[in-house]
């Protein structure tokens, strides 16, 4: 197990590499110049030359390719051009917000889908499965903008069950106030797809010989769909789970541009708008690492659901 | 040895097997929810299609109706009471002798009499409302739905060429060229791709060409990976090789014999890919990172319905909502519809 952890994290070196090449390709050739987004809109030719030196632009490209992924290597990401605020700072101040949506809205997600999914799949061809396969159609087909501006509009704005926007410093108060209805509104939209994926896990699983045999063998229905099915069909919504989860540390853009949270989607947002390439390329680059660990991971915790399961 | 040999019988048209693309399209007719979602689609195109030659919609710009002019259905909106200060009565105090400006007024009015002016009339109410500047609500759904789709199709055209090149060459030459690319798969597959989107829009810019660009240039992963898959698979199979026997050369084989027998597998992950970016065309338009504010599309639609529907201007909304639930709902039924007659095996699973 350990040689194999050792091995996957080797293998992340190059992976990595190639983000952070991406990441220095894209910004470098087809951005606009730093110098010239940092001097402002009166710069005159010597503050710009002065910022291309101060920023290393003047050196040679394997320069500036080295001094960037010593930068990354030692986790100085650098400050954003728009506050001067430290890229690290931003992190560690907007990460915690974003989890607070993220992770009640993944949960909910996962707990609501799982079971209306199976349920679907034991009654599949039947009249409720069809109608539920026609809800998510249809709810899947109309934009998640939608569901929030309508959302806000209707339960905020009009009935005024909850706040409109806002947020606070302390957890309780925001997951009490603040959280439920973006995390509502999330798990609407989510649900349909999660659902209909699910399903077809489930159904996959409900055709095996396996399914036959546990009820030839007098099992009631409850053992043969929750102590055998589901454990089977645990694989492929493990993977599910795990390819959401480095979302959570993105967080909705929509979300919390729409409800005022200071996470980090919004952060990343602005950079966009305002051409703050350090933000990007640190979110850019530490999601990716992110990513990678957390599908290493996933393929521990195969082993974890299913013994079968070699890890080579 | 060939002197005994019959000659070929000619195969009837009766006899002749049946082709895939022709049996896919027998079980697409049986399949009513399919054909009802088609021509739902068709309808669409040739809407699109007028809308691209100018035959509707293409004054969609012009304020024609009063501002934020509700639905015909709807009637009028009631005068506000506006509150102004009351215009006081009586006669107005004679200012001529000490105005500069008297002497000049008599020369003002007769200058002003020669010009021909017309007050254009706006509408009390168009059929599906006007928004903020008294557009036609309806024209702007039509060109909405034209740059929406448009961007949709070709940004999954951009990306299912980028993925099928990449995966026919990976999978087909394998050895260092496929670790390369698996490796740039991998790069791309480890950002996640609305960040991706993200990095790509703040170095691109704005613009309907720049959002297919970016679009396309991000979601090629998926198509990669099955068209590799698909490759390695039948880059071994027998007809490949007894073209390369008969001295196929390697392109010939991946583009005039594999790619055919793989190009329904590709059709479907297209669909697939159409209402991904349309619904991706949206959130973009509306964070301000797509579609720009002289172009109209759903998304521009929605993000300007947000400030409306606190005024009680629901009818934008409505529209913008409704055409594009009603397109990618049909949409994507007759990719369902199409892969189930493609691949039956896969019937009913989802």
């Amino acid at each position: 197990m350990a040689a194999y952890i050792l091995r996957r994290v080797w293998q992340m070196v190059p992976t990595l590499l190639g983000v952070v090449l991406l990441v220095f390709i894209l910004f470098h050739f087809f951005g606009a110049d730093p110098s010239v987004i940092l001097a402002g809109q009166n710069a005159t030719q010597a503050q710009i030359a002065a910022i291309r030196q101060e920023l290393g632009l003047d050196q040679p490209l394997y320069v500036q390719f080295w001094i960037y992924l010593k930068s990354i290597v030692t986790f100085d990401w650098g400050r954003s051009w728009a506050t001067n605020e430290a890229v690290s700072n931003l992190f560690a101040t907007r990460l915690p917000a974003t989890l607070t949506v993220m992770v009640p809205i993944l949960v909910l997600d996962t707990l609501l889908a799982l079971p209306i999914a199976m349920w679907v799949a034991y009654h599949r061809g039947t009249l409720a499965d069809r109608t539920i396969m026609v809800i998510t159609t249809v709810a899947l087909s109309i934009s998640f903008l939608v569901y929030i501006i309508v959302g806000q509009y209707v339960f905020a704005f009009q009935l005024g069950w909850f706040p409109v926007q806002g947020w606070s410093d302390s957890v309780w108060r925001n997951l009490v106030t603040y959280v439920p209805l973006p995390v509502m509104l999330a798990v609407m939209v989510g649900l349909a797809p999660q659902t209909r994926l699910y399903r077809t896990f489930f159904l996959d699983e409900l055709g095996h010989d396996y399914v036959r045999t546990a009820r030839a063998k007098g099992m009631t229905e409850n053992t043969v769909l929750f102590k055998h099915v589901l454990r089977n069909a645990a694989i492929p919504i493990l993977t599910n789970i795990g390819l959401a989860l480095p979302g959570i540390f993105v967080g909705s853009f929509l979300i919390e541009v729409f409800f005022s949270i200071p996470g980090i989607g919004r952060e990343v947002l602005l950079a966009v708008n305002r051409s703050d390439y350090p933000v990007i390329q640190a979110v850019t680059v530490y999601l990716a690492v992110l990513t990678m660990v957390i599908n290493l991971l996933t393929d521990v915790m195969y082993k974890i659901v299913d013994p079968r399961v070699v890890l080579k | 040895m060939s002197a005994v040999l019959p000659a070929p019988i000619a195969p009837t048209a009766a006899e002749r097997a049946e082709g895939v693309w022709h049996a896919a399209w027998r079980r697409f007719r049986a399949d009513r929810v399919g054909v009802a979602s088609l021509a739902v689609v068709l309808v669409f195109f040739v809407l699109i299609a007028a809308s691209a030659l100018g035959l509707v919609a293409k004054s969609w710009q012009d304020e024609v109706g009063v501002a934020n002019a509700p639905p015909t259905f709807v009637g009028p909106a009631p005068a506000e009471a506006t509150g102004a200060i009351e215009v006081p009565k009586g006669p107005n105090v004679d200012l001529s002798d000490i105005d500069p400006l008297a002497p000049r007024y008599k020369e003002w009015d007769e200058r002003a009499a020669k010009l021909k002016t017309t007050a254009a009339a706006k509408r009390e109410t168009l059929p599906l409302g006007g928004d903020r500047f008294g557009r036609d609500v309806l024209s702007k759904a039509v060109k909405g739905t034209q740059i929406s789709v448009f961007v949709g199709v070709l940004a999954a055209i951009v990306a299912t060429t980028i993925g099928t090149l990449l995966g026919a060459f990976g999978g087909f030459f394998g050895g260092k060229v496929g670790d390369f690319l698996e490796w740039l798969y991998n790069v791309f597959e480890s950002i996640p791709g609305i960040l991706l989107i993200f990095a790509f829009a703040a170095v691109l810019g704005r613009g309907i060409g720049t959002v297919v660009i970016i679009l396309g240039l991000t979601g090629w992963t998926g198509m990669y990976r099955q068209v590799r898959a698909e490759f390695i698979k039948h880059s071994t199979r027998e007809y490949v090789r007894a073209a390369e026997a008969i001295g196929a050369s390697p392109l010939s084989r991946m583009f005039r014999h594999i790619l055919p027998n793989i190009s329904h597998v590709m059709l479907v992950r297209l669909g697939l890919l159409v209402v991904g970016f349309i619904k991706a065309e949206v959130i973009l338009s509306y964070l301000g990172l797509g579609v720009p504010v002289d172009a109209v599309s759903w998304g521009t639609m929605l993000a300007e319905a947000q400030a409306e529907l606190i005024l009680g201007h629901w009818w934008q909304l409505a529209t913008a909502t409704v055409f594009m639930a009603v397109f990618v709902t049909a949409f994507s039924l007759m990719a369902d519809a199409a892969r189930d007659a493609l691949d039956p095996k896969l019937r009913g699973l989802e």
